[in-house]
């Protein structure tokens, strides 16, 4: 690909970021609640199978979910007990999938784990093995296998890491929290996956409204002899997003439908490479996570590690509770997924837990476009959101897949910034939807 | 849906938050800014100036309201647009002009010009210079009716005339008579603070700058459409005037004469009958200012900016589909080509 000569001022939004209501507070463990609910659908492709039946006694760290599939990822038991129930359970998206209940013994007792602390003389297939073995999959939200994306095919050269700590997304502070608490974990965990790919050049991304997270990492990342670098980036909304923090970072651009190795990078969230250093270094699969709990409804706003399948009912609870809350998001504010109970589960990618008061929340009335633009000044993918959701409102789904809804990356700016108020992202998904279905039937 | 769902818990697509930005308050700061070139219009053109922008604004809204009622629409008056469009209206009309024939353009302007469309967003044309056009072709003489005027003239005495200034020197190029202004620096400053006949709220050029001021800190505005606009004005006059001085004005009279200024600060910039990108902006602003120049120096008309502003509203669909962002991860071009709609 032709290296651009001019990059255009790359298109965002700046939403009020609201970190402050849980940045300063730091990570606390939520102790081991009465039941957990642990999905098999926590990543992207074909959910994994169970492999545990009720009254089955499992350790924690044991494998009670098999990838099913190239593109899927293995389920730990978060805790060592008992298994009520293997069922299906609506995910925090909505459709069901199979869920194991799990009733903690209290014992919290380890299965056997394998570490590996000499991975720098390990061959990188064995080490991507591990990582498969545990599970891990990208923590910032799209929840990608981490294995699938450390197997390149052999014709894609990957010349840069970017270890991604950029947390666009308002509210959340997880992985901020992770940064300042635990730098040298995210550190190790992508010298592993740099090793991993023998790429030479390491990028950590945080946006520059993290200086503190910025000096936590550059900290470790001194002694290191290759070239590696903390890049502080421009805060703007959606910066966290892969090809968009790449074009920010190497001034590449990721080919629509394309992906990151396309481009000769690999993108992998900071918690990401915490969860692969545990994988390596002590064996131990991906079963906990920091979850932001937060929102002024939520009476005391915090970081909480907790273990996968946690619900959000018990996360609330140890927060203080909800007062006033009209409704609840698993994630930011968004891209998040606004959740129908407090019966959704902590999942792999479940970053944050939001809950906004009702005057925080977006009307549902709708104008006709005025066309004013904003939402192409806005819009990352340099879309045309404002005539996308004419075609779409009229279901006139070919003129909307001529106009490349297929590369909407649904980040909610052109919503965001719509004086009429439109459902834009509902729109695209729609339009996304048929244009995928129209693919596959080809 | 899942039994269990919390009824405290709204479910809806995301992004769940939102910048606030709403039309009432677009139009509300349209509103806002009008009221410096009111404030003038009320200090010359006094009772005329109250009558016809009440009736306007009156006559609009109820419009508006009658139409959304006729076709059981909810959608009410309430975005303010039709406020917007009975000020802007009113800022076109002559002080003399009769209110009933006022409330004829707020008929065809709201009804003819946006409601048969389909209401706001759904309108091709600015509905005002609708409104205005129609009044200019059904009534000629009473829309070029100006009150008398005392000016600056070059006899450096006062003189009392009932033409505006673009009109009298249309006027004087036809009949071969002298230039009825000498265009000095008094006369331009008097001009541009709005001493001169015209329109109720395109006579001063500086209470319209004050009010795109705020709009441009709003954000509502960009430079583009203006700058563009004025700016190809200003370059086809200094050409103009460079190679036959005999029969033009200075450029800085352009400038500050007839409805340029309001026309390209909030009329030309109205988003909905605008393009929606900054490069389609350009394009734009310079197809009105060629427009408005070519009428202005060799049409029949003394002024242009209504037409000029009315055609370029025809070729905005146009200018959108050729002035599409690049998309990301598509090299090349604008993909203007390969859309079917």
């Amino acid at each position: 690909m032709v290296p651009r000569l001019f990059h255009a001022r790359p298109r965002g939004v700046h939403p009020d970021d609201r970190k402050a209501l849980s940045a300063a507070m730091p990570v606390e463990t939520l102790p081991l609640p009465s039941i957990l609910r642990v999905s098999m659908a926590q990543h992207l492709g074909a959910p994994a199978t169970p492999v545990v039946k009720k009254g089955e006694a499992v350790r924690r760290g044991q494998r009670i979910g098999a990838a099913s599939g190239f593109i899927s990822a293995h389920v730990h038991a978060p805790t060592s007990g008992t298994v009520k129930a293997v069922q299906d359970a609506p995910t925090l998206s909505g459709p069901p999938a199979p869920a194991v209940d799990i009733e903690p013994d209290g014992e919290d007792a380890w299965t056997d784990l394998q570490p590996c602390p000499a991975w720098r003389n390990t061959p990188a297939a064995a080490l991507v093995e591990r990582i498969a073995e545990a599970g891990v999959v990208g923590m910032g939200g799209a929840g990608f296998p981490t294995h699938v994306k450390l197997q390149p095919p052999p014709e894609k050269h990957i010349d840069t890491l970017i270890i991604n700590g950029a947390e666009c997304e308002p509210y959340l502070t997880a992985d901020y929290r992770l940064m300042l608490e635990d730098p040298q974990r995210i550190w190790t965990g992508a010298c592993i996956i740099a090793h991993v790919l023998g790429v030479e050049r390491v990028r950590i991304a945080i946006e520059d409204n993290k200086p503190d997270a910025i000096a936590a990492m550059a900290g470790v990342v001194r002694e290191f002899k290759g070239d590696a670098a903390v890049v502080s980036l421009e805060t703007l909304y959606p910066q966290g997003a892969e090809k968009q923090q790449i074009r920010a970072l190497l001034g590449r651009e990721v080919p629509s439908g394309g992906l990151p190795m396309d481009v000769g990078a690999l993108v992998e969230n900071v918690a990401t490479a915490c969860a692969v250093h545990d994988a390596v270094l002590t064996g131990q699969p991906l079963i906990e996570r920091i979850v932001t709990v937060t929102g002024t409804p939520v009476q005391r706003p915090k970081n909480v590690r907790a273990r996968i399948g946690t619900c959000f009912n018990d996360l609330a609870g140890f927060c203080g509770g909800l007062k006033g809350a009209a409704k609840l998001i698993a994630g930011g504010p968004m891209m998040g997924l606004a959740q129908p109970s407090l019966d959704g589960a902590v999942t792999k990618t479940a970053s944050g837990v939001l809950a906004l008061a009702s005057e925080e929340c977006t009307a549902f009335e709708s104008l006709p476009c005025i066309g004013c633009g904003r939402c192409i000044a806005a819009c990352p993918a340099g879309l045309v959101p404002a005539e996308l959701s004419l075609y779409l409102e009229a279901e006139d789904y070919e003129a909307a897949a001529a106009c490349h809804v297929m590369d909407c990356i649904e980040c909610g700016c052109c919503a965001y910034v719509c004086p009429a108020r439109r459902p834009m992202v509902q729109h695209m998904r729609r339009g996304k939807a048929w244009a995928a279905a129209r693919s596959r039937s080809r | 849906m899942n039994p269990q769902a919390d009824p405290r818990f709204v479910v809806s697509p995301s992004p769940h938050v939102h910048s606030g930005v709403t039309v009432r308050r677009i139009m509300l700061d349209v509103v806002i800014a009008m009221l410096p070139a009111l404030a003038v219009a009320l200090w010359f053109f006094g009772w005329n100036a109250l009558r016809l922008v009440s009736a306007c604004v009156v006559g609009c809204v109820a419009v508006e309201w009658l139409c959304r009622r006729g076709m059981r629409r909810d959608i009410g008056v309430t975005d303010l647009s039709a406020v917007v469009t009975g000020m802007l209206l009113a800022f076109n009309l002559p002080p003399t002009l009769p209110t009933w024939m006022a409330v004829v353009g707020c008929a065809v302007a709201v009804g003819l010009g946006k409601q048969v469309f389909g209401g706001i967003g759904y309108n091709p044309f600015n509905p005002a210079l609708v409104g205005r056009v129609a009044l200019t072709i059904s009534f000629p003489v009473a829309m070029t009716r100006w009150t008398p005027w005392r000016v600056p003239s070059p006899l450096s005495i006062e003189a009392v005339t009932t033409a505006t200034p673009l009109g009298a020197v249309k006027t004087a190029l036809s009949s071969g008579e002298p230039m009825p202004y000498a265009f000095d620096g008094r006369t331009l400053l008097d001009f541009f603070l709005g001493n001169q006949n015209g329109c109720l709220g395109e006579v001063s050029a500086a209470a319209l700058l004050l009010g795109a001021a705020y709009l441009l800190a709003r954000g509502w505005i960009s430079w583009h459409i203006p700058v563009t606009y004025v700016g190809t004005v200003a370059l086809l006059a200094a050409a103009v005037r460079a190679t036959d001085p005999a029969h033009s004005i200075p450029v800085a009279a352009h400038l500050v004469t007839g409805g340029l200024m309001l026309g390209a600060l909030y009329m030309a910039t109205d988003m909905v009958t605008s393009p929606m990108t900054k490069r389609g902006h350009l394009v734009f602003g310079a197809g009105c200012g060629v427009l408005t120049f070519v009428i202005r120096q060799w049409g029949g008309y003394p002024e242009g900016v209504s037409f000029s502003i009315l055609l370029m509203n025809a070729c905005t669909p146009l200018i959108n589909r050729y002035t599409r962002p690049r998309v990301f991860g598509h090299g090349g071009r604008s993909p203007a080509r390969k859309t079917t709609a």
